[in-house]
């Protein structure tokens, strides 16, 4: 296994504002879209919006962006596994 | 047999300080092996306290109509039953207790990696524990709703639901810590020349249980959380009085619960593939195959959920994917199947007390699953649904897998937690009564299932009477089965012979360090240069130095 140094990466304040203000402006979005009957697309989007904000928290706040390639897919095998366990659900309730 | 001749023996973790006096040195305490052995005292005090409302549940039933209890009191028996069995006994299982004291010396390492944690979980199981038998004696009545907390029912009852639910959500937190550990720990603390595939199955079973543990445990907490939220602030989630959706919760419930079962039987597996070889002398069949079927299980176990509402008005579209779905977990416990069976064949086998729980392990077990397929083909599920059938069916692989793999572990790590040596012969005893009961308390509940028998019902007709009588017969049997062998093992740990390092022959590391181990668990770091099965040096040593029994034999020729 390669050898892992504990070297703390540092991240700018212009970075995290940047997240920051993303972050706001996608709540907006799913706050406005909501307003909008738009049926069962109306939680896919919901959903690929909150998809990319806690992308967003996990790479830059939790730092994932900088750390061993085994995280990374640690986290894809974690994405998919909810995304495999939504999507059969909607197999009923889009169905119903 | 024995090697440690002249050089010296370390301190065993028992005899090593302590900073707290008494008790205090186990209840905080991070050695794995402590907590270890703290787990397997508490969830087999659970399992002997949920045993007994299973004895009660099968009293009352042993006649048609009321003997000893009111129907309510029956609804909260078959309720606790569960609940505590579920929760506090098979959830924590194999992977709180030997996870904790085997899989660290089994990969070479000083400890898990994050000990305190590890002590923390332990906690949340004893809290959470006590948070449940709290909300008992809290509510208007005992709860009722079964151990799955159905809604709408969840939300109206006068039982005190939510606090029951808050004990549950501690005890899954206890789970996720659980798992986080040894993910951690396999990753990061395998020793020198350890490969992912030097290691023994069982620490990959372990590993596969890890990832369900932390993957799915959210998903019901979230889920109790829901509940209590509905309860106390009047959200709309699961109540259809206030616009929710019942389903919902179902669905919930059961893409933590299904996988779950694998939570409960993979280490089960894990310690399968471990026994079988040592008393086989001969490397386990299809090692990559077993391997990898443990990490499909795990997944596959995801997408199957559905086959517990076929009968709840979930659309038909989905009904048809679940049913077609659930046909493909079976195809990775048949590799392990065929793989244990296979490797039998043209074995030296030695039926000593561990393999004879494995071994009935794989016979119940199988018809447990193949039950389990029976219940997930859609058409029979309609009319097999909420009968005995179920019961049977899942006693069949909880209790015949899970319970029978954790007693076969037990017998089989005795030996190295407690450096002592049960009566064998008496153990064999205690297994054949176990099998029997446990054949006759179940196997009767398949058949009345078949004619129509329903679950949880106080009352029956007539024509169930004898399969019930025999079914009530049965669990004496199982119960004394039960406790002659925690009898005998109490035993072998107050009076027993000085155990052997390595009693059983076994190839994987927990049998080069001493019994008990010392704090450290190994005084040299190990390097692994072979597979966890080769038996080879273990066969030449035997060769080399005849025991008693081949000289007698030979004697004989
Ligand atoms: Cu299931």
């Amino acid at each position: 296994m390669e050898h892992h140094d504990n070297q703390q990466h540092l991240i700018s304040y212009g970075t995290y504002i940047t997240v920051w203000l993303s972050l706001l402006i996608l709540t907006g979005l799913t706050v406005a879209v909501a307003g909008v009957h738009l049926g069962k697309y109306n939680v896919f989007i919901a959903l690929l919006v909150a998809a990319f904000k806690s992308s967003l928290v996990l790479l830059y706040f939790m730092h994932l962006r900088y750390e061993n390639r085994l995280f990374h897919a640690m986290f894809l095998v974690v994405l998919f596994t909810i995304t495999v366990i939504v999507a059969l659900t909607y197999v009923d309730t889009l169905a119903r | 047999m024995s090697q440690a001749t002249a050089q010296n023996i370390p301190l065993s973790f028992y005899e090593e300080k302590s900073a707290y006096p008494g008790i205090f040195a186990w209840i905080f305490s991070t050695d794995h092996k402590r907590i270890g052995l703290l787990y397997m005292f508490t969830i087999l005090s659970f399992f002997l306290f949920g045993m007994s409302m299973g004895f009660l549940i099968r009293l009352e039933k042993m006649f048609p109509g009321g003997q000893f209890f009111q129907p309510a009191t029956y609804n909260a028996l078959f309720t606790i039953h569960g609940v505590v069995m579920i929760f506090l006994f098979v959830i924590p299982g194999i992977p709180a207790v030997f996870g904790n004291f085997i899989l660290p010396i089994q990969l070479g390492a000083e400890d898990v990696a994050f000990p305190r944690l590890n002590l923390l979980s332990w906690w949340l199981l004893v809290i959470g524990a006590l948070v449940i038998f709290l909300s008992l004696f809290t509510g208007s009545k005992l709860p009722d709703t079964g151990w799955t907390f159905y809604a709408p029912y969840n939300t109206i009852t006068t039982a005190n639901i939510p606090m029951a639910v808050f004990g549950a959500f501690l005890v899954g937190f206890s789970s996720i810590l659980t798992g986080l550990n040894f993910i951690t720990t396999v990753h990061r603390l395998r020793a020198k020349g350890m490969t992912f595939f030097r290691m023994p199955l069982f620490a990959w079973s372990i590993y596969a249980t890890a990832w369900i543990q932390i993957l799915a445990t959210p998903v019901v907490g979230i889920t109790l959380l829901l509940v209590i939220a509905e309860r106390f602030l009047g959200v709309g989630v699961f109540n259809p009085s206030k616009s929710g959706d019942p389903l919902m919760y179902q669905h919930l419930f059961w893409i933590y619960s299904h996988p779950a079962v694998y939570i409960m039987v993979l280490p089960a597996m894990g310690i399968v593939s471990d026994i079988i070889p040592t008393f086989c002398k001969k490397p386990i069949f299809g090692y990559k195959a077993i391997a990898f079927s443990s990490m499909s299980i795990a997944f596959i176990g995801y997408l199957v959920w559905g086959h517990h509402m076929f009968t709840s008005g979930m659309a038909d579209l989905a009904r048809v994917v679940f049913s077609f779905l659930t046909f493909f977990v079976a195809v990775p416990t048949a590799i392990k199947i065929f793989n244990w069976t296979a490797t039998l064949y043209k074995g030296s086998i030695e039926l000593r007390a561990p393999m004879l729980f494995a071994l009935s392990f794989i016979f119940l077990f199988s018809i447990g699953g193949l039950t389990g397929v029976m219940l997930g083909t859609l058409n029979l599920d309609l009319h097999l649904h909420d009968t005995s059938f179920v019961v049977a069916h899942f006693h069949y692989t909880i209790f015949g897998g899970f319970g029978f793999a954790l007693f076969g572990g037990i017998h089989y790590w005795f030996p190295k937690m407690f450096g002592k040596m049960y009566n064998e012969t008496r153990a064999k005893w205690a297994w054949l009564l176990l099998f029997i009961g446990f054949n006759m308390t179940y196997f009767p509940l398949f058949l009345a299932g078949l004619e129509g028998m329903p679950r949880r019902y106080y009352d029956y007709l007539p024509k169930f009477a004898p399969y019930h009588f025999w079914s009530t017969i049965g669990s004496w049997i199982m119960i004394s089965g039960i406790l002659f062998m925690f009898g005998n093992l109490l035993h072998g740990l107050l009076r027993g012979e000085k155990a052997d390092d390595n009693p059983w022959g076994g190839s994987t590391l927990e049998w080069q360090v001493p019994s008990p181990p010392p704090l450290v668990n190994f005084t040299t770091p190990p390097v692994v240069n072979k597979d966890p099965y080769d038996f080879s040096d273990i066969l030449k040593k035997r060769n080399s130095s005849p025991t008693p029994q081949d000289q007698e034999d030979k004697g004989g020729q």
